[in-house]
């Protein structure tokens, strides 16, 4: 039923005066915003259409775009605002759930913006990273507690396998269906050529990535699509997801409009038919059940692929993290509230879950507390932004970063949350061919290695300023961080000092 | 010898090479003034069958047609370059019929048009190339 309640969000506005009639922003438009109209010579706008993706605005040659946000708002009302109100519209209009894409947009706290990082000054050399050796290599894995010898002395070597990454970030999972065919191999070309490792997604790997399979994780999930020995072998590490950052407790759902030809090959499930991944794994309900599924998949790649357990950082995630740290998992990766993703429940999206920060230095401690530090490695994810925020997880104590949202942007995402339409006009979360065809692999890939370069760099000048010249001596080093307008729970939770302190 | 070559696997079909062709060619330092409420005379086309599109324009051929048959004598190849003399072009368009591209077209006034590789105007390279959103259409040695 066509919504009589909901006005156009934004506004189309053209500057006609520059507008040459070039049609690139009718012929880019999925969402079939723009129209040329013959007669009058003049371009038309069906703005109820409009996403605010801003491919057009990208494109126009002449500049003459730009998409603004509607000034038509209902009487403001501090507690009924314009966007609770029109939600109530739509499902007066729909009775169904609302669904959001990409991470929640609410203006809660961002830990890593009250955070600050420490600098040498005269007492401690800095240094001077274009002068002096950095390394921000790191190796995620189990780390032996002995050293055992053998009977001549020398070191027996007793290290379960690692990963070994040229810099701490690594880009989190986005399923082939979920993503596009170019997203993914742009994520892999990248990954490849950074030294550092990708994440399938629950949407199995494409036959051509298995070339990219020592830079690629491979997740198994509650749906286990396309999940076979050939596929847990290709990878380099296995990640069993528990939970995801932007959807805790819930499961996926790929519409069967999204499974066409090699989505569906390559998830194994017939061509049309919805993937739904439930909300738990039905042979999990302990963390002994996760502990077979571990061993069960250590077993089947001869314990040669370390494993990664993924959940959503919520309530008692300390609690959660110390029983994954002894259901032989490798590592832990923990998503934050804020994480991305193709399509959620708005509700849950934007209430569920807790900020990474506060989950991180949490699970940091406990596993430490505990004597359990070193059975895991911690990568931490959702909403990972700049090379400051990466400093700031490894100094609160993760071993790495997860980025995906980052990573699409810079694959051209202008994040408009629509990515549940599949109408991608960046021709990222979208399986249309004429859409998927507008993100050049060779760009893309580019694109990504030349932002991790930027962040690499980044880091080495940060952790040159404190004096610091390696990942391993910044990690856990919460000397290196005060809190900015935190309070005094915030602090003890974070284990850090506030400024001036 | 450098050539423009298009991969229609990236051929978005979004036409800004011609408008790009156009404008380089203008000699106007401004795109709205160089093309607004024009009718453009781009040196490249972009072809389309339903979904399919690619952009054509001159592959400068080893021994091309257009100048064997220019009966002026405005059409030469010079350093594999295939370049056409509008003064001396008398507008018979028999170029136009005989090129199997499609790739020589007329323009305004009396003189056929066609691609130089942006060699003779102020944008040095190829404007279709540079301009090209998805990297569908390059500037290579084959």
């Amino acid at each position: 039923m066509n919504d009589i309640y909901i006005n156009p969000e934004f506004e189309v506005v053209r500057n006609d005066s520059r507008c040459i009639r070039c049609r690139v922003c009718e012929r880019q438009c999925a969402n079939e915003v723009h129209s040329f109209d013959a007669d009058g010579k003049v371009m038309i706008s069906d703005e109820s259409k409009c996403v605010n993706c801003q491919r057009c605005v990208s494109l126009c040659p002449t500049h003459s775009l730009k998409i603004v946000k509607s000034d038509c708002r209902l009487k403001e009302n501090a507690n009924w605002q314009d966007q609770t109100i029109k939600e109530i519209y739509k499902q007066a209009n729909s009775g169904g759930v609302l669904l959001s894409s990409m991470g929640n947009p609410n203006p809660l706290p961002v830990y890593w913006d009250k955070i600050l990082i420490n600098a040498s000054q005269v007492t401690n050399p800095s240094i001077d990273p274009l002068r002096e050796p950095m390394e921000t290599k790191v190796f995620l894995g189990k780390k032996p507690s002995v050293i055992d010898r053998d009977c001549n002395g020398e070191i027996i070597n007793n290290l379960t396998p690692q990963i070994e990454l040229s810099m701490p970030v690594m880009f989190s999972a986005m399923s082939y269906g979920s993503i596009s065919y170019n997203a993914h191999k742009s994520l892999a070309l990248a990954a490849q050529k950074l030294g550092i490792l990708y994440n399938t997604g629950e949407g199995g790997l494409h036959e051509d990535f298995y070339v990219y399979g020592d830079n690629t994780i491979v997740q198994v999930a509650s749906g286990r699509f396309g999940v076979h020995e050939k596929y847990l072998m290709a990878g380099k590490a296995i990640e069993i997801k528990m939970g995801q950052g932007a959807k805790p407790g819930i499961g996926g759902h790929l519409p069967g409009a999204k499974i066409v030809g090699d989505v569906s090959k390559t998830r194994m499930i017939p061509e049309g038919s919805d993937a739904i991944s439930p909300a738990p794994h039905h042979d999990i309900y302990s963390i002994e059940d996760l502990r077979q599924l571990v061993y069960s998949l250590k077993e089947a790649t001869a314990y040669k692929k370390p494993v990664i357990v993924k959940v959503a950082a919520v309530h008692n995630i300390a609690a959660i993290a110390s029983g994954i740290a002894r259901s032989g998992a490798d590592i832990i990766a923990i998503d934050g509230f804020r994480g991305g993703t193709g399509a959620a429940p708005t509700r849950i999206r934007d209430n569920v879950g807790i900020p990474i920060e506060l989950a991180l230095a949490a699970v940091d401690k406990r596993l430490r507390d505990e004597g359990i530090r070193n059975n895991v490695s911690l990568v931490v994810g959702g909403s990972i932004r700049s090379a400051a925020d990466v400093v700031k997880a490894i100094a609160l104590g993760a071993d790495a970063c997860y980025i995906a949202t980052a990573a699409v942007l810079a694959l051209g995402c202008h994040l408009c949350r629509t990515c549940q339409t599949g109408k991608c006009n960046w021709g990222i979360a979208t399986q249309n061919p004429e859409l998927v065809k507008r993100l050049n692999p060779e760009i893309g890939s580019q694109r990504l290695i030349n932002l991790m370069t930027a962040w690499q760099h980044e880091i080495k000048e940060l952790m040159g300023g404190m004096g610091i010249n390696s990942i391993e001596a910044l990690r856990g080093n919460r000397l290196m961080l005060r809190g900015v307008g935190l309070n005094e729970k915030e602090l003890e939770i974070l284990g850090i000092s506030h400024a001036g302190q | 010898m450098k050539k423009v070559y298009v991969n229609e696997k990236w051929c978005l079909g979004c036409h800004l090479c011609e408008y790009n062709c156009a404008f380089a060619n203008s000699g106007e330092k401004n795109m709205v003034k160089a093309l607004k409420d024009k009718e453009i005379h781009p040196r490249i086309h972009v072809e389309e069958d339903g979904k399919i599109t690619y952009a054509v324009s001159c592959r400068h051929c080893e021994d091309p047609v257009c100048v064997k048959c220019c009966i002026s004598g405005a059409l030469s190849k010079k350093d594999g370059v295939v370049k056409i003399d509008k003064n001396k072009c008398v507008g018979c368009f028999t170029c136009v019929l005989v090129c199997p591209y499609g790739a020589v077209s007329p323009a305004e006034g009396h003189a056929a048009t066609k691609c130089e590789l942006c060699l003779e105007n102020a944008c040095g390279s190829p404007a279709c190339v540079k301009g090209c959103p998805n990297k569908a259409i390059v500037y290579e040695e084959r």
